[in-house]
């Protein structure tokens, strides 16, 4: 398989304390991953890392087609601003920031990109809001336009932060829904981080798990059935984690 | 009504109403546009902020009798940075690092106002601004002042909108973050200096903060709010003017009292579903 991004013994470090220690993983074409692991385990520092917003001190990491940082990736953040209500933008405004990584200054938005805006749009279901302002949308709304502003430029690679925590199950579900179709049906490669390794494991082709150092990457089946991880968690924890396998 | 019809039409004779009245409008149009950025960013009291590094600047320039501005523009300038620089190094909010500029000038101003006796009532005039006495050379200036504003803000407008909304997403999409928030510190830092002499120190924030609060009542996207901010602003600066050669009233308060109008205005359109 062809991989899309490479990280090579990556070690990151806020001034002395070591925040992630020699991680090394390939994301191949396709790929599902979700990124695991307990509070200050180091995922979302690991996404900065890929999308270029945290300078790392050891390591390498590598896309297949040669971009020094994850600017061609769409990315959905942890904390969208989406949540303040007087901030002034509407739906068709806030996914045209998606279109802006592949122009070069002076950055125009032209008929076409109204075109591309409407379409994906119509595709995540939420056109009738494109006129709407974003702070008077539900969460669940809210979450579709970043989605949309992230896959507006057609990314081969979709990185996402924490996208469901915020919202209520019925809309998770068909959030992740909407991600599993993207990966199976367009072959989109898809980096998730979250800590309801539950729910995710659902969805997911490979579990990432992270503690700061690499614990375990693979399959979610290997995940469950790893007496690596049965160590690590212990079999309860790793029932939780996993009913949906070990019940097989 | 048709005595204050005419007293417009009396006041358009004079030079210095139309003078007021250019000079007035352009600078409400780059301080109103230049406010959607800093107040959206929370940055809403740099007017405040530089506007008394403006006033400290003033005071050096009296001091060694050079020209106001030629001094006014680099210093506030370099405040502006000084702030960016707290709030991106010094883990400070950027109220708190306005906030440490801003009372760190006034107090260097007085001082120097104390230390100099014989400027106070030269300095006294920027504390409220003198927007009836202009001069050729501030026309030529606001001109070019505001052109500049509005060709680099229609220039990078996407850049500006993005990192506004979302700066770690701009970021991700390439942008030069830093490149921007510096262009906007540059652009207001100027847009004060030459501000003050108009509306004066106390008042130039409010020609900020007020368009843009009073058209977030009931603009949904970005680019109405800056039409509308930019449409109020001027509007209160055309009518402030005239209401003060109307009225005799100082015109600077005579603006920001309109624009406190205006946002109650708008408020209660806001609160009561009109629009």
């Amino acid at each position: 398989m062809n991989s899309i991004l490479s990280v090579e013994n990556l070690t990151l470090k806020y001034g002395r304390h070591e925040v992630l220690s020699n991680i090394s993983f390939t994301a191949e074409v396709g790929d599902y991953i979700g990124i695991v692991g307990p509070n200050g385990s180091g995922k979302t520092t690991l996404l900065k890392a890929i999308l270029g917003l945290h300078p790392f001190s050891e390591g390498k990491i590598r896309f297949n087609n040669g971009s020094k940082d994850g600017r061609f990736a769409g990315y959905l953040p942890q904390k969208a601003v989406a949540s303040d209500r007087i901030f002034p933008a509407t739906v068709r405004e806030i996914v045209s920031i998606g279109l802006l990584a592949r122009k070069k200054d002076p950055k125009f938005i032209s008929k076409g990109d109204y075109i591309k805006i409407d379409a994906i749009l119509d595709k995540l279901e939420i056109s009738d809001l494109k006129r709407k302002k974003m702070g008077n949308l539900s969460g669940g709304q809210q979450q579709r336009v970043l989605l949309a502003r992230a896959l507006v430029s057609s990314p081969e690679l979709l990185i996402l932060d924490e996208p469901a925590s915020a919202l209520d199950p019925k809309i998770r579900e068909d959030f992740y829904g909407i991600l599993k179709d993207l990966n199976e049906k367009e072959g989109v490669t898809i980096l998730l981080v979250s800590h309801d390794m539950a729910s995710i494991g659902q969805y997911t082709k490979k579990m990432l798990y992270l503690d700061r150092r690499l614990v375990f990457f693979g399959s979610y089946e290997e995940f469950c059935k790893s007496p690596d991880m049965t160590v690590y968690f212990g079999h309860l924890s790793q029932h939780q984690f996993c009913w949906r396998h070990l019940d097989d | 009504m048709i005595n204050v019809i005419q007293g417009i039409m009396e006041a358009v004779q004079y030079d210095f109403i139309l003078k007021a009245l250019l000079v007035g409008s352009l600078i409400a149009t780059c301080c109103s546009i230049l406010g959607v950025f800093l107040v959206l960013k929370k940055f809403s009291l740099i007017g405040d902020g530089l506007a008394h590094v403006s006033f400290a600047s003033v005071a050096v320039a009296l001091l060694f009798a050079a020209s106001p501005l030629l001094i006014s523009i680099p210093m506030v300038i370099v405040a502006s940075f000084i702030i960016l620089k707290l709030n991106e190094k010094a883990d400070l909010h950027g109220d708190a690092a306005i906030g440490l500029v801003s009372s760190f000038s006034i107090a260097a101003g007085v001082l120097i106002a104390s230390l100099a006796n014989g400027f106070n009532v030269d300095l006294m005039s920027y504390l409220f601004g003198s927007i009836l006495v202009i001069s050729d050379v501030d026309i030529v200036i606001s001109i070019i002042l505001s052109a500049a504003v509005i060709i680099l803000v229609l220039l990078f407008y996407n850049n500006l909108f993005a990192i506004t909304y979302d700066e770690e997403f701009a970021r991700v999409a390439g942008l030069n973050t830093r490149l921007m928030n510096y262009l906007i510190a540059v652009l207001t830092s100027v847009t004060i200096a030459i501000g003050i002499r108009i509306v004066g120190t106390m008042l130039i924030s409010s020609l900020i903060v007020f368009p843009t609060v009073t058209a977030l009542q009931i603009s949904k996207g970005f680019k109405g709010t800056m039409v509308i901010s930019a449409v109020v602003s001027v509007s209160c600066v055309i009518s402030g003017v005239f209401l003060s050669y109307l009225f005799n009233l100082p015109t600077g308060a005579a603006i920001v009292m309109l624009n406190t109008v205006i946002f109650l205005a708008f408020f209660c359109i806001k609160r009561l579903n009109i629009i």
